[in-house]
């Protein structure tokens, strides 16, 4: 978009990857000029990057450069000290709190911890929103509910509490109620953090295949290698020393042809790839 | 090839409000049969969560009609979208043909719900579901009364490890930090002040104005001194002190080793070594042990101070007279089985705060379950021991 022009100082790759099914789809979601600051502590400034319809962008960048704070701009949960956050052409903090709420209606956010509601059960938590927000009458919900746990390999744990199953249980409910109400995007916080390789590997798989199966955008902040190079179309790379973005492209373009040797350190696990 | 035959969905759904909405209309299937032993379902409209679907009926009574037929077939050319409505009616109806034997040829379905039907299936449904299933009264009545049992036997196993930390504290081993003890003193001592002020002002008031209404029928409205003295002094002062300290202190106590439980942090110590009920319970429980009977003596005071507002200003009775009629009455051990109670409901209230608190398990509902429990066993606890020490007194004649 010729509003948002990037930066001079950031370096821009194509992505290579597979062909996705928005490789050249309009922007899903913009971020313009954002600013983001802790009072008067700037945390990044400059930022601005499109995320394609259905495509998988990574947010990454080394501990404590602002990637679950980008995240929690993008997601209302932090306004920004300036600059904007567009979803499709619709500025989100420019608008009513209506229509923030119906924006982020069109969006599922997995947290870290999963953060599910610890005095519900399974199927509470998932039927929340779908209660809320849909005609449904409680038996057809108590049925989606079983297909959103099924899809995430949690068949048959409706009636347990959160306390009573693993972290990556967790993890999981928390992703089928994040996708409850069939949303457009889908924003992961540390997916794989406290996971083993395997139910890494596995929410990893769940996520090409939401994609693939739904078109859902999916944006995902996270500084696991592997993770990054299995399922991004994109990305974009936060630096906390010069506390803005400094590379955006596909992370295997990045780690091959990135100018910036902080990137190419960082996509080769301290190596200069 | 038999001819093909045409349902509606299911007219129950039709009937409902719902189908006032807009887009409802296209949301609905037809069913015809293209081979004798095929049924074909067509799909129309927009299949989403947000409107209300057509159920599956209408093919589970076509399939009951006529049992010949042993695939099903889509047709989803007239699909303009879908969602997990869709992806549900799906689920539903290949759950009534795997009963009936019948065989689903997905090939028509869009893009993306084979996929999708594939990873719902991919992980069977875990076998031990049932296990939480509501159970019946009985079975609940059963369960609770063992739970009880094993909560009082776990309450005393608690109440031993104090002891032995108490022990440890004796021989100069105990492990934990004074300035938390300082910390704790400060919060359940200077801190409380103010509400142990107003809640023993107002006690003493209370006593005073329907004791002294009741004696002035025998012009004996004096007495309303030693009434007052003698009730702050030997039970209201130390139960008013206990219950405010319970809500305040005890449910702190709780929220605090509830926290840490669920953040691990009680896990930390415990696998450095440091024993818990030392370096988190023993602090507390000194700290209010200690608090308690000072408090309870500066309740005495207040309740008093209340009284003498109340006799005084209502009722002519001087300063002098008020004091007077109360030190010839009240003795010395009056307060001290008033200070007793107090250091048995310190005991207490520490006891099951911090019972609770790191009982509490991982989750943050435990939590708010742990405050709860802790402040109302507290209150219970002390009115029982404070029936049994008035019992007791009452009987040995102190």
């Amino acid at each position: 978009m010729d509003r948002f022009p990037a930066p001079a100082a950031q370096t821009t790759l194509s992505p290579t990857n597979p062909p996705t099914p928005a490789a050249s789809a309009p922007a899903h979601l913009t971020v313009a000029d954002l600013v983001m600051a802790y009072g008067s502590y700037v945390v990044q400034r400059d930022l601005n990057f499109s995320i394609g319809r259905g495509e998988i962008f990574i947010i990454m960048g080394d501990s404590g450069c602002g990637k679950s704070t980008l995240l929690r701009h993008m997601v209302g949960l932090k306004p920004p000290a300036a600059g904007s956050i567009y979803y499709d052409q619709e500025s989100f903090w420019d608008a009513e709190p209506e229509a923030r709420d119906r924006l982020l209606r069109r969006t599922g956010i997995l947290y870290q911890s999963g953060a599910l509601w610890s005095s519900m059960t399974l199927q509470e938590n998932v039927a929340l929103p779908l209660r809320e927000y849909t005609p449904l009458p409680p038996r057809q919900i108590e049925e989606i509910v079983a297909l959103k746990l099924a899809l995430v390999g949690l068949a048959g744990f409706e009636r347990f509490y959160p306390a009573e199953i693993s972290g990556g249980m967790r993890k999981r409910a928390g992703l089928a109620r994040a996708m409850a109400l069939d949303p457009e995007i889908l924003f992961f916080d540390e997916p794989s953090a406290g996971l083993d390789p395997i139910s890494a590997n596995h929410l990893d798989d769940l996520i090409l295949e939401l994609r693939a199966a739904l078109g859902t955008t999916i944006v995902v902040v996270t500084h696991d290698l592997a993770s990054i190079f299995a399922i991004a179309d994109n990305s974009v790379f936060l630096d906390a020393e010069r506390r803005s973005m400094i590379a955006q492209g596909n992370p295997r373009d990045l780690l091959e042809h990135c100018p910036e040797p902080k990137v190419r350190i960082f996509l080769s696990r301290g190596g200069d790839g | 090839m038999g001819q093909p035959r045409m349902i509606l969905s299911d007219p129950a759904t039709m009937a409902n409000p719902m189908t006032a909405e807009a887009d409802f209309q296209d949301s609905r299937y037809e069913l015809d049969q293209p081979r004798q032993d095929t049924l074909r379902i067509r799909f129309f409209g927009d299949w989403r969560l947000r409107e209300q679907l057509p159920t599956s009926e209408a093919v589970d009574r076509y399939l009951q009609s006529d049992e010949t037929i042993r695939h099903i077939a889509f047709d989803s050319g007239e699909l303009r979208s879908w969602d997990s409505g869709f992806l549900n009616f799906l689920v539903k109806l290949g759950k009534t043909a795997a009963a009936r034997q019948i065989v689903l040829d997905n090939r028509n379905l869009p893009q993306g719900v084979e996929r999708l039907l594939a990873l719902a299936a991919a992980v069977p449904p875990k076998a031990t579901y049932s296990d939480h299933a509501p159970a019946s009264l009985l079975v609940r009545l059963g369960e609770a009364a063992t739970r009880f049992g094993a909560t009082a036997a776990d309450m005393v196993g608690f109440l031993g490890e104090a002891v032995l930390a108490l022990a440890n504290l004796a021989r100069g081993r105990a492990r934990f930090q004074t300035s938390e003890l300082l910390l704790v003193l400060q919060e359940c001592g200077v801190e409380a002040l103010p509400i142990v002020t107003l809640i023993s002002i107002l006690v003493g008031m209370i006593l005073a104005f329907v004791g002294a209404m009741q004696l002035k029928m025998f012009g004996a409205e004096v007495y309303v001194a030693n009434l007052v003295t003698l009730g702050m002094a030997r039970e209201m002062a130390a139960m008013m002190t206990g219950i405010i300290m319970a809500g305040r202190t005890g449910a702190a106590f709780a929220a605090k080793l509830g926290t840490m439980q669920v953040n691990e942090e009680v896990d930390a110590l415990q696998t450095l070594g440091i024993p818990p009920m030392e370096f988190l319970v023993l602090p507390r429980l000194l700290a209010l042990v200690l608090m308690m009977p000072l408090l309870c003596i500066y309740a005495n005071l207040m309740g008093v101070f209340g009284g003498l507002m109340v006799a005084a200003g209502m009722f002519d009775i001087t300063a002098v007279q008020y004091i007077t009629q109360a030190k010839v009455y009240i003795g010395l051990v009056d307060f001290q089985v008033g200070i007793f109670k107090s250091v048995i409901f310190g005991a207490v209230v520490a006891l099951c705060g911090c019972y609770y608190g790191m009982r509490c398990g991982r989750s943050s509902a435990g939590v708010g379950l742990a405050t709860t429990s802790a402040v109302v066993s507290a209150i219970v606890f002390i009115i029982v021991c404070d029936s049994l020490v008035t019992f007791v007194t009452t009987i040995v004649g102190i």
